[in-house]
């Protein structure tokens, strides 16, 4: 018995030799996941990458089986969202997983965002980390966008309409632009047809790439921490950061644990709450597409609400287009912004503090304002509120400069 | 960590406690029901007999209604099946799109996801809320849907209602008739009790029709959340384990 065993141990070792002759398999093993080592004091915030590529593959794979069935046509398009909710075995489960997991993207997104605000995790040397992600962010939210308009309901097609309309605020071009966009002179057949496409392949592909690229830049700088504190200064003899621990297997176990937290919340929404009161499934997208029918009120998914209400907020409509690119865009200059030496916000001084936290208040109620139907009032609260976003980036360099910092730990506490 | 969780609860459960617009009509609050097999059989009676002759429900099969309502096919084929013999067709109509908005001014809907686009609780009012109004070309109106193209359908259970009014001031001073509540002017087979109960086995029947699965999500979602709970035990004594020499 023994013998076999041992015959297969040897078989393996040799396979994997035979393979790392070929192909770094160890190497890429040891670097990214048993000999990376991780601050071993992360903390709840510390969940949400790995969050984030857990719904990564939750939507890639739903998005297979959907695709299976789904048809991208004007004329079939609804009914074939009602035939996978009917008719597919488990349709509306795989359907569920999918629609959930969009929000549920952004949910783990923005907290991974605020992370990093929190713990200053785009300051220097993360600088590039913090761009790729940024640019998952916005890949994202154009991911986003091409797959609202597939259930081919009354808020895919106006909220679409909106959207591209925008583009027709563009001086010169603008119109030729949203046209071209389209491909027709309002959306239609086409434009779905052409979505369905950036929504399934081209973009879903830009996006794998660019979390390669975070993932690589991660593991070339190493992870920031609660304390900001930075464990590669103090090494043992080995070379080994003191306050570090290899990722796999501390990290792999415990974000086990945060995925199968992560799964409980996901599927109580799955399977008790798909709508979320409207929020996630909107009600007005239960009505087939109607070109000749505007509703009364369209309002974007809760997830792109904040900026919505940004572009409102903006009286003239280039104005607010060019407000809402800047108010997404202006995340890649925190890394020049902030001029704070200290990285964390354990020992950021009360300027940085309140800012932040003001910051937070802000970009929820600027969300909460872009659902609500624009009267005089919610318009006036957007502007303020828009005004209060900016605020937070343009006078960065100027609170972060002479801030009550208090000392960082050398090491980790 | 115990903050944030009760916080991630608390966003679960809001949308739950926001509260539905308030217009100036009464309101009516349903109560739906999908297991209530008996309930389901008699909306699906009143969806067959009054609102097949010009709403479709496209994408609902007759046999998968047989199966969750139980349903047997033969009393399927001989009491609910009036447009088609197989009962693995959808619910469609004779009446072309173009036909009805020849009679009624407006194509009759379809109301497969009907419940899910104007909820329960929108499709009770708009059940109970019918009444006389003769400048209208079918001589109803609606309280939940101003100058509804479509006739009472159910008058013959309801009756007829008229509106009675009451007088407010606005703002500037002037004064404004606006509808207090409606009053039944004549009785119809169904006294009023009878009458929301029967339209609300209706409104049940057609939240059941906007997710036929619905049943069998919730029931799969507990064994769902129970599986997890136990991982979880199980994932948490794993990270302990090893986290053990972690200081």
């Amino acid at each position: 018995m023994s013998k076999l065993i041992n015959g297969g141990v040897k078989l393996m070792s040799d396979t994997v030799g035979w393979i790392d002759e070929r192909f770094p398999l160890t190497k890429t093993w040891n670097e990214h996941l048993a000999q990376y080592y991780a601050p071993k004091n992360f903390n709840f915030w510390y969940y949400f990458g790995s969050l984030a590529l857990v719904v990564l593959v939750i939507q890639i794979v739903t998005g297979i089986w959907l695709t299976m069935n789904y048809k991208p046509s004007a004329e079939d398009a609804f009914a074939s969202v009602e035939y996978i909710m009917r008719d597919v075995d488990w349709g509306w489960w795989i359907r569920y997983m999918h629609s959930t997991g969009a929000s549920a993207f952004f949910v783990v997104i923005y907290l991974h965002m605020f992370r990093g605000l929190l713990y200053g995790s785009f300051k220097r040397p993360r600088e590039l980390l913090w761009l790729t992600g940024m640019f998952i962010y916005l890949i994202l939210m154009a991911e986003a966008f091409f797959g609202y308009l597939l259930p081919w309901g009354q808020m895919s097609y106006w909220g679409a309409q909106v959207i591209i309309s925008l583009f027709g605020a563009i001086p010169f071009i603008g119109p030729e632009l949203a046209e071209w966009i389209r491909g027709d002179y309002v959306i239609s057949d086409v434009t779905l047809n052409r979505f369905f496409s950036f929504h399934v392949i081209a973009v879903p592909l830009v996006l794998c790439g660019l979390i390669g690229l975070h993932i690589f830049a991660l593991h070339e700088v190493g992870s920031n921490n609660p304390d900001g504190a930075e464990i590669k200064k103090h090494k043992d003899a080995k070379g080994i950061p003191l306050d570090g621990i290899p990722f796999h297997p501390y990290y792999t176990v415990k974000d086990i644990v945060g995925t199968v937290v992560f799964l409980i919340f996901f599927c109580l929404v799955v399977f008790f709450n798909p709508e979320m009161g409207g929020y996630f499934l909107e009600h007005a997208n239960f009505v087939p597409a109607n070109p000749l029918k505007t509703p009364e009120h369209i309002a974007p998914v809760w997830y792109f609400t904040p900026f919505y209400a940004i572009l409102r907020a903006v009286p003239d409509k280039l104005g607010g287009v060019i407000a809402m690119g800047a108010a997404t865009l202006i995340f890649m200059t925190l890394p020049w912004l902030d001029r704070s030496p200290v990285r964390s916000i354990r020992y950021r001084g009360w300027k940085y503090r309140t800012a932040l936290t003001i910051f937070a208040i802000t970009f929820v109620t600027l969300g909460w304002l872009g659902m609500q139907v624009a009267t005089p009032n919610v318009t006036m609260a957007s502007r303020i509120f828009a005004v209060i976003y900016f605020l937070f980036f343009f006078l960065m360099p100027f609170y972060t400069a002479n801030d009550t910092d208090k000392p960082v730990p050398e090491r980790t506490t | 960590m115990r903050r944030i969780i009760i916080l991630f609860i608390v966003a679960l459960v809001w949308p739950f406690t926001v509260s539905a617009t308030s217009a100036d009509h009464p309101h009516f609050k349903a109560d739906v029901d999908v297991t209530d097999k008996a309930s389901l059989q008699r909306g699906a009676r009143i969806f067959m007999n009054y609102c097949m002759g010009c709403h479709s429900a496209a994408y609902m099969r007759y046999n998968r209604m047989g199966q969750d309502l139980g349903i047997e096919d033969s009393i399927l084929q001989s009491n609910l099946m009036f447009a088609t013999e197989k009962s693995g067709d959808t619910m469609t109509i004779a009446m072309q799109p173009g036909d009805a908005e020849k009679f009624f001014g407006t194509a009759a809907p379809d109301l497969s996801v009907i419940a899910r686009s104007r909820g329960a609780d929108w499709l009770l009012t708009y059940f109970m809320t019918f009444y006389r109004d003769d400048s209208r070309p079918f001589g109803v109106n609606n309280l939940a849907f101003k100058d509804v193209a479509m006739p009472h359908v159910l008058w013959e259970l309801q009756g007829i209602q008229k509106p009675v009014y009451r007088i407010v001031k606005k703002e500037d001073g002037t004064q404004r008739e606006v509808i207090d509540h409606l009053e039944l002017e004549t009785p119809g087979k169904l006294d009023s009790e009878d009458y929301k109960n029967t339209v609300n086995d209706l409104v049940n029947f057609l939240v059941y029709v906007g997710e036929p699965a619905q049943i069998q999500r919730k029931k799969t979602g507990v064994v769902v959340i129970l599986y997890l709970l136990v991982l979880l035990v199980i994932v948490y004594l794993l990270k302990k384990e090893y986290w053990k020499d972690i200081h």
